[in-house]
């Protein structure tokens, strides 16, 4: 039990403490339970829209990265019908991108990659979707490979509130969304971004890399390869935590 | 010769027999004879029937990931994909000489490999055919038969195959599919610990792989069918050190015809297509390399074991030397032209491939940390390795934007198709014409595929080259329309 002065809530039936503000993720991570998520990083304003870090509230379906810690409210996260529809929403993510994880740079970093591993995926389940999705290799230093984008929209929010430059943004409807580049001819060449910009950092796919760079990091030594993906959230999160708020 | 065999004068009149699949060989392939009444044959095509198409998809990719792309080709020597690309990719990025540590990482890399794919195919596929004989109980010529007749030597094959495998793993990560060069050198240096690990079982291996060539070369030398089966004349092709030395990793082409005498040598492989062309023929994915000098009808060659042996000057580790003059002496000095001998240079170069390892483990610069160099940029790059199989060709264009837009590969597999052909049309005319059938003598030819030790997956390309034929018929069967692509992707419509 934690004291009264400490605020808490229930995950999943453990008592949860937070500081007012945060978010039931936030708070969640903090306290060592791990919920999957792919759009959110917890150094950026969180965004919901990849809708995997979705919890039960109250009964309720909520984005636990936007959603209010409230105290004494009861979350639900770890349930057969949760994991479920996080297994669905990533095969999805699979099938209607192209997503080729044994010649991909980003293998053993890939967050969608290790969500899936952590999920239990086995197969995508769904038939493949095959989209036709533009490579944009006119930069000399950076590389925009649509075909593993997930549109969780990282890159357009850091380019636009941290790098000050809205070089990125998604138009299309449905599975016709695409992110599309902000420059007189529509490539990376002649937009304004450049290989140091937070927004090419962050890309939790390897949609957007640096060119170049590849296979650099040996089996065995990449962040996946040494700890699960809930394990390692969960560690860096905690780290940032203290090193935040003491 | 036989080559009269590849297609018959009136195949409607004749029977058709299939051998589907074709047995203990890597991926898929089937034979096709024709025959009349009297049993005689009139044709023999081996078919590669399954499609892969690499060379297309990897348009469009950017050339750093093209050395772990491509090695998905294959799953039994995708190192040798892996280290061709990446010496073709070494050029795009102007590494024109790797460092000491990064080359002979790489040379353990693939003599590890070497050595598993060879003993992979002795032990495991073609070891049976070779202990209970071609027509022997087919209940027992098989892996199984061969543990329980031979149980020592079927665990040898087993335990140096798993030596080579683990020699890859530790310098890539994984067994299969692995990680190890990068534009320029190596993503990782050897340990002390992975070195020692490997150097404990080493001396075991070279003393397996010697008594793996006694007893191909005894097979050989006492089988009543070496002198007489798939013995054709052939030229033969193959990388070659400068000092004419048999080099899996490096060197310059050289080739031999029937006679021994040299076609070409120590030719730079960046000019490959200045010597070696590819024809297309219809009733096959694979396609028929010639050398361009003899035409495509002289002009076809042997790659892989044998033709290294009889290309190669020497060999730089002494045992597997002292086999090759032995080898070399059972041909009179002169060419082997029998397809039974690539068993036995198999295992002598499976020999060399373990000395090899021991050379290289005792290396100090297998410890080196300096493992990336890199130069001035190239828009196109070759590269090629001597494959366990033979002569593996990848040639990549690039774009200003660092994007392949053509890609070339020329197989080990593929420069021994008409090989093939030929071994099984000599077979078939002279183990089969005239006779009833048996699974036994059907065998026949699967001993003489197998002896070459096609990779049939690895091998198919010709995408969007096969001439093809569309032919729209009535409902009594008669030619309404008629559409053609030819090999040079030309459409013609014919109408009746």
């Amino acid at each position: 039990m934690c004291p009264d002065s400490i605020k808490t809530f229930f995950l999943d039936g453990r008592e949860i403490p937070f500081r007012e503000g945060q978010s039931v993720f936030d708070a969640a991570m903090t306290a060592g339970a791990f919920i999957p998520h792919l759009c959110h990083n917890p150094d950026y304003e969180p965004h919901s829209s990849c809708r995997l870090c979705t919890v039960i509230v109250n009964g309720r379906p909520f984005a636990s990265c936007t959603q209010p810690a409230v105290a004494g409210q009861m979350v639900q996260s770890d349930t057969p019908e949760l994991r479920e529809m996080r297994r669905v929403l990533t095969q999805m993510l699979f099938v209607e991108g192209n997503h080729y994880c044994p010649s991909c740079e980003k293998s053993g970093n890939c967050k969608l990659q290790a969500t899936a591993y952590d999920l239990g995926l086995q197969d995508n389940h769904f038939p493949q979707f095959f989209p036709k999705r533009e490579l944009d290799a006119s930069h000399a230093e950076i590389i925009l490979d649509r075909d593993r984008c997930i549109l969780c929209g990282l890159c357009v929010r850091v380019s636009r509130d941290v790098d000050k430059k809205s070089v990125f943004a998604m138009t299309g409807r449905g599975i016709h969304t695409v992110i599309v580049v902000d420059s007189p001819s529509g490539l990376l060449k002649d937009s304004k971004v450049t290989a140091q910009d937070e927004a090419v950092q962050h890309c939790p796919v390897g949609a957007l890399l640096l060119k170049g760079k590849g296979f650099d990091v040996p089996i065995g030594e990449r962040i996946y390869d040494k700890a699960p993906i809930a394990e390692d959230s969960v560690a860096k999160f905690q780290a940032r935590e203290a090193h935040i708020h003491g | 010769m036989s080559r009269i065999l590849e297609t018959a004068a009136n195949p409607r009149d004749l029977r058709r027999v299939v051998i589907e699949p074709v047995t203990r060989v890597e991926g898929h392939g089937k034979v096709t004879l024709l025959l009349d009444e009297q049993n005689r044959i009139h044709q023999v095509r081996l078919h590669i029937v399954e499609f892969r198409g690499f060379e297309k998809f990897i348009q469009g990719r950017p050339y750093w990931e093209v050395p772990i792309l491509v090695q998905r080709l294959c799953g039994i020597c995708p190192v040798s994909h892996h280290l061709a690309a990446s010496k073709a990719v070494d050029m795009l990025v102007g590494a024109r000489q790797l460092t000491p540590t990064a080359e002979k990482l790489r040379r353990l890399l693939h003599v590890g490999q070497m050595l598993q794919s060879h003993a992979l195919h002795f032990f495991h596929l073609a070891s049976p055919d070779l202990l209970f004989g071609f027509d022997s109980d087919l209940e027992r010529r098989n892996i199984i038969g061969v543990i329980a007749a031979h149980p020592d030597l079927a665990l040898q094959g087993v335990k140096l195959r798993k030596y080579g495998q683990e020699v890859i793993r530790h310098i890539s990560g994984k067994r299969i599919h692995g990680v190890a060069a990068i534009p320029g050198g190596m993503n990782k240096a050897l340990t002390v610990a992975e070195r020692d690990t490997m150097q404990r079982d080493i001396a075991q291996m070279v003393a397996w792989s010697r008594a793996a060539v006694d007893l191909s070369h005894k097979v050989f030398e006492s089988s009543e069918h070496s002198p007489h089966f798939g013995v054709f004349p052939s030229n033969h092709l193959s990388l070659i050190g400068s000092g004419g030395e048999l080099d899996f990793y490096d060197g310059g082409l050289r080739a031999r015809d029937a006679e021994g005498a040299t076609i070409f040598d120590h030719v730079d492989y960046l000019h490959y297509n200045r010597y070696i062309r590819e024809e297309v023929k219809s009733w096959s994915y694979m396609k028929f390399p010639f050398i361009i000098g003899k035409g495509s009808e002289e002009g076809w060659y042997r790659v892989g074991p044998l033709a290294r042996l009889n290309t190669c000057d020497s060999i730089t580790t002494p045992l597997a030397e002292a086999e090759r003059q032995t080898f070399r002496a059972a041909a009179g000095g002169g060419m082997q032209h029998a397809t039974l001998a690539y068993h036995w240079a198999r295992m002598i170069e499976m020999l060399h491939a373990a000395e090899e390892i021991e050379r290289l483990l005792e290396d100090p610069d297998i410890l080196g940390t300096d493992l990336v160099t890199k130069g001035e940029r190239a828009l196109e790059g070759v590269g090629l390795v001597e494959a366990p199989r033979g002569t593996l060709f990848h040639h990549y264009k690039i774009n200003e934007n660092d994007v392949v837009e053509k890609a070339n590969l020329i197989v080990s597999t593929t420069n021994n198709n008409q090989a093939m052909n030929e071994a099984v049309r000599q077979v078939a005319a002279r183990y089969l014409d005239g006779k009833k059938l048996t699974e036994g003598l059907l065998n026949h030819i699967e001993v003489a595929i197998r002896a070459y030790d096609p990779c049939l997956s690895c091998a198919t390309h010709a995408l969007g080259k096969m001439p093809l034929q569309v032919d729209l018929l009535d409902v009594e069967g008669h030619l309404v329309d008629r559409l053609v692509k030819g090999s040079d992707g030309t459409l013609t419509c014919e109408q009746a």
